[in-house]
């Protein structure tokens, strides 16, 4: 049954051009978040293009950019092989959450699209259930999502994006809501579909912070700098599908990324370089202490004896680039450990901390954390200045809003208060909003 | 207020209800005034006809059982006149309220203030004008009444769909607009059904509250006019004023037995229905049930009905998308202005507004009466509030042995349901008859009316916020030991909060409301009243004095406003913040 569903007539033509796309959020007099700058992308027809990146890449954004979603700042789109001017029937989205209506049957959540294009429902019923058979769906058709699994869920949210027979499908971390099981299933299903030639598609551009999915499926990766996001790397893979992940080229290959990944945020001074003079401009992203402390445990008990792989120690640890990467970044921001390449090395300090019981691991972080964080130094500071002991913390909140966005200034002080409190150097309080010195042993 | 579904109170809900924008500001002021000058309007226009409603034709209501049940159907069937017409206008004026800002801007501050006037009010004031209406015709003391019906109903179902149209799941609206779904696709596949469960809900609340009314808009004096219209409200004013309470207990049964049909036949059956449209990806443990859902659903009349109505939902012509009406506009500079342009209109008209309150007022009332006004509104502010305070000694620990009983919870919560419906003033002369029989003071003894219909939101609220208490911290309590003391401080008190709000808040609100008729009560030719803002307004009715009425109303709202303004949203904010169980 694969009648209405056929590949169109080929042509060479780019699908998507996207020139010099520039977003951003917020007050529009400049102050607000910028998420996406000087973002260029041409898709062809014929390839996989993988968006990989750390969430704040503006990855996503770029995607419903192209899905016209959103109007991007400034920098055109243009998208080709259109029915007229009317993107809607020439891409077609799949989403992370699925988007499933939980009020229509799996049928009707299908037909949607096709509803809304005023399809006559004899064509439209034919349809979809001619899309329901190729994505695997026979025998749901009158089930509601909530009595899927998460994997039967985004078949049906790929039924759907493909029954309008676009040229371009996006997708947006289709998988990563799913277990490591069924999104390998999904994801080999779809690159049959795809290789077959069974999918109307021309074009898949897919967004993933996953770089082994990125490597499995794509002909292009884009990898994305954050804040902000911009293109650092063009990445051709080569290899022939089907692809196996224990190949040494693809695991050369996945190594590879990780090192641009790693790439521009070695060492600190890019992290507070704009602000040199205080230090209170750096940015930093709450990693809880524990994580902290079991991070410097796995790379002092690794083989390499205090040195491990990013990528080799990803896998051990089962956790994306963009988990562990802020990971890594914090403990080389407080001079726990080094970053080369895709290599961490721990500090001596580390090594002290790994061998140390509670009190003095606490002792040692103190002692790291007032070293090298400013922010943390300061609020000790002007805590140890006052005859009372306390300061609002909306004083630093507001000093930290004049070197960055006002999301940054969230996760940053969220990360100095969890920070502060483990090394007991102040303490916070919740209720009123305020830092003090007080001692509650 | 916007009721939220009790039994599935979840944070998340709480917390944009207690963020909701609603803090107390200059369109809450502006808003007061407008509805304020279009009472005055309204009064003065009715007045200038000046009919000789004495002339109205209405059949006189006989005290025969036989003839109960069609006024019990025709009491009923006004009912559902007024939920039709409150559903439209909740489409309608929710929406725009929605899509549009500056349309926001005004209505949702409105809506806050007509839902706080007492609906007794609205009934003083429009009843003249419908009347006009249809000269000489029944159908214009009809339209009175269904009015005044819709104005107990309709605020807080227009609440409930414009929180549902402002908090739509983002992945689900790209989608619609990813798909270019025409605004009335978006309408019936999506806006629409995640508005369900809430609108069921709050309609169902509304039914409820409304039969309060019913037995008010029925037989209805005000001045010299009366209106009588054949139905259970009539028969119980003729009751009472006869003195006949064979009659009186005629009517309780028959409220009684309508309110069990309607229950049984109309709303557990949407209810169960409506479940399908909760937005949510699990399967609830718990699914409502009805039996005459079931049974509908395996008659094949049913789908035989539903089928053309389908076809015709999808035969509706694709409206364009409302996309303009929204607040992406080009130009922020010009939106700027727009923006400003529009707050003037709207401060101008309300500069009008309040001349024209003023002119009229100071007419007829002195800075006295304001005076006075005041400190009786002081007076039943007591009341409520040490009634709140009593109801909740007495029901929140009930409700709680009750909730952490769970057989017992689910047996009990429809009948205080049925007890919240239940228009407790027709129990209200037997209270007169006891008053006067054992010579008690009414200022003390006629107080409890106030919250005789209203503390059973307190109950069930509490026993659902009872019922989720999470297993793992009741067993935590458990295995500690703790003490009953230290039980309730840690565990019951903070995990029912947030649902006692709900419920207090209710019964504040409506307590205001009944006041009207709780401190102003007859029995044949007995009157008792006892000094409150709600006798003042009840015998400014019975006078037929306009400015008093607008007054009471005014200082009735602004009273509710502060309360709700200081103390009830406060809490809820608090809950919301503080005390989430996830």
């Amino acid at each position: 049954m694969t009648i209405a569903l056929e590949r169109p007539v080929q042509n060479d033509a780019p699908l998507v051009e996207v020139r010099a796309l520039k977003h951003v959020y917020g007050k529009g007099n400049g102050a607000g978040l910028t998420v996406l700058e000087d973002v260029n992308l041409t898709l062809r027809p014929n390839e996989i293009v993988g968006l990989l990146g750390r969430s704040g890449s503006g990855k996503s954004t770029l995607l419903r950019s192209i899905a016209g979603l959103i109007t991007p700042t400034s920098g055109t789109i243009k998208v080709s092989d259109m029915p007229g001017d009317d993107t809607a029937h020439g891409v077609s989205m799949v989403f992370q959450s699925f988007a499933l209506f939980p009020w229509l049957t799996v049928q009707k959540n299908v037909e949607l699209g096709l509803e809304a294009q005023g399809v006559p429902p004899e064509i439209r019923r034919k349809r979809t259930l001619a899309a329901i058979d190729l994505i695997g769906l026979d025998g749901f058709e009158n089930a509601y999502p909530k009595e899927l699994s998460g994997g039967m869920r985004q078949r049906v949210g790929l039924a759907r994006a493909l029954v309008v027979q676009p040229s371009i499908l996006l997708m947006d971390e289709p998988f990563s809501a799913l277990d490591v099981l069924t999104a390998e299933t999904l994801r080999t299903d779809l690159l049959d579909l795809w290789s077959e030639g069974r999918m109307p598609i021309r074009s898949i551009l897919i967004v993933t912070h996953n770089i082994e999915e990125a490597v499995l499926m794509c002909d292009r990766i884009l990898v994305f700098s954050s804040n902000p996001g911009r293109v650092i790397a063009e990445i051709k893979v080569e290899l022939p599908q089907p692809r196996n992940r224990l190949d040494p080229a693809f695991r050369a290959l996945v190594d590879d990324i990780y090192a641009r990944m790693t790439a521009r945020t070695t060492g600190p001074a890019t992290r507070d370089g704009n602000f040199p003079g205080t230090g209170l401009g750096m940015a930093l992203t709450h990693v809880s202490t524990n994580t902290l402390a079991g991070m410097i445990e796995a790379i002092a008990s690794s083989p390499n004896d205090g040195a491990a792989d990013l990528a080799t120690l990803a896998r051990e640890l089962q956790m994306e680039a963009d988990e562990l990467l802020p990971i890594a970044e914090t403990l080389q921001l407080m001079r726990f450990a080094e970053i080369e390449g895709r290599t961490i090395r721990l500090n001596p300090a580390a090594r002290r901390y790994d061998a140390a019981d509670v009190d003095e691991r606490k002792q040692l972080f103190a002692q790291h954390l007032l070293a090298y964080v400013p922010l943390a130094a300061h609020i000790r500071r002007v805590l140890d200045d006052r005859a009372s002991h306390q300061a609002p913390a909306t004083r630093f909140r507001d000093e930290l809003e004049d070197f960055m966005s006002e999301p940054y200034a969230e996760e940053t002080m969220d990360a100095i208060v969890s920070w502060g409190r483990y090394a007991e150097i102040f303490a916070y309080h919740e209720d009123d909003d305020r830092f003090s010195l007080d001692d509650p042993a | 207020m916007v009721f939220l579904s009790s039994d599935r109170l979840n944070p998340s809900l709480l917390a944009r209800f207690a963020r909701r924008e609603f803090a107390p500001n200059r369109y809450d002021l502006i808003a007061l005034v407008l509805v304020g000058a279009a009472a005055v309007l309204v009064v003065h226009g009715a007045t200038q006809m000046n009919l000789p409603v004495a002339t109205l034709r209405t059949t006189p209501v006989v005290l025969d059982p036989v003839r109960l049940p069609e006024y019990a159907l025709r009491s009923t069937l006004r009912m559902f006149a007024a939920i039709v017409i409150s559903l439209l206008f909740t489409f309608g004026v929710a929406t725009l309220a929605a899509k549009s800002r500056r349309a926001g801007m005004v209505i949702v501050p409105m809506l806050d203030i007509l839902q706080s006037i007492p609906i007794l009010t609205f009934l003083a004031f429009t009843t003249a004008f419908f009347i006009g209406l249809f000269p000489g015709s029944e159908l214009g003391a009809e339209c009175a009444a269904i009015f005044g019906i819709f104005t107990s109903q309709a605020w807080n179902m227009a609440f409930s769909f414009y929180q549902s149209l402002r908090t739509l799941p983002p992945d689900l609206e790209e989608v619609s607009t990813q798909f270019r779904l025409s605004a009335w696709q978006r309408f019936t596949k999506l806006e629409l059904p995640f508005a369900t469960p809430a609108l069921v809900w709050n309609t169902m609340m509304s039914m409820s509250g409304s039969w309060f009314f019913v037995v008010a808009a029925e037989a209805l004096t005000v001045g010299h006019r009366t209106v009588a219209l054949p139905g259970i409200g009539s028969w119980l004013a003729l009751a009472i004023d006869r003195g006949d309470v064979r009659a009186v207990v005629w009517a309780v049964v028959a409220m009684g037995i309508v309110i069990l049909i309607y229950d049984q036949i109309l709303f557990r059956p949407i209810v169960a229905w409506a479940d399908k449209f909760r937005f949510e990806m699990t399967a609830s443990e718990e699914e409502p049930y009805s039996w005459f859902l079931v049974l509908l659903q395996r008659t094949r009349l049913f789908s035989r009905i539903a089928r053309p109505l389908r076809a015709l939902a999808g035969a509706v012509p694709r409206l364009p998308r409302l996309g303009s009406l929204g607040v992406t506009s080009a130009n922020p500079a010009l939106e700027l202005w727009l923006d400003r342009l529009w707050v003037g209109v709207v401060s101008a008209v309300a500069v009008w507004a309040t001349v024209t309150i003023i002119a009229y007022v100071h007419r007829t009332l002195t800075l006295g009466d304001v005076m006075s006004a005041f400190g009786y509104g002081l007076l039943t502010f007591a009341r409520v509030l040490v009634l709140i305070v009593v109801a909740s000694l007495v029901w929140v620990p009930i409700g709680v042995w009750i909730g952490m009983r769970p057989a017992w919870a689910q047996r009990i919560q429809p009948v205080a349901q049925f007890l919240a419906a239940f228009p407790v003033n027709i129990l209200f002369p037997f209270v007169v008859m006891g008053i006067v029989a054992w010579r008690l003071n009414p200022d003390i003894w006629l107080s409890p009316l106030i919250v005789l219909g209203t503390q059973w939101y307190i109950l069930f609220n509490v026993v659902a916020g009872a019922s989720v208490l999470p297993n793992d911290l009741r067993e935590v309590a458990g295995i500690f030991r703790l003490g009953t003391w230290q039980k309730w401080r840690d565990l019951i008190i903070p995990g029912v909060f947030p649902y006692y709000v709900t419920g207090a808040l209710t019964a504040s609100g409506g307590s205001w409301n009944a006041s009207i008729v709780a401190e102003f009560v007859t029995w044949k030719h007995t009157q008792l009243q006892a000094a409150g803002l709600g006798s003042f307004i009840a015998s400014a009715m019975a006078a037929g004095d306009f400015p008093r009425i607008a007054l009471g109303s005014s200082v009735i709202c602004v009273f509710v406003l502060l309360m709700n303004h200081s103390l009830w949203r406060p809490m809820y904010r608090y809950a919301a913040k503080n005390l989430r169980l996830n």
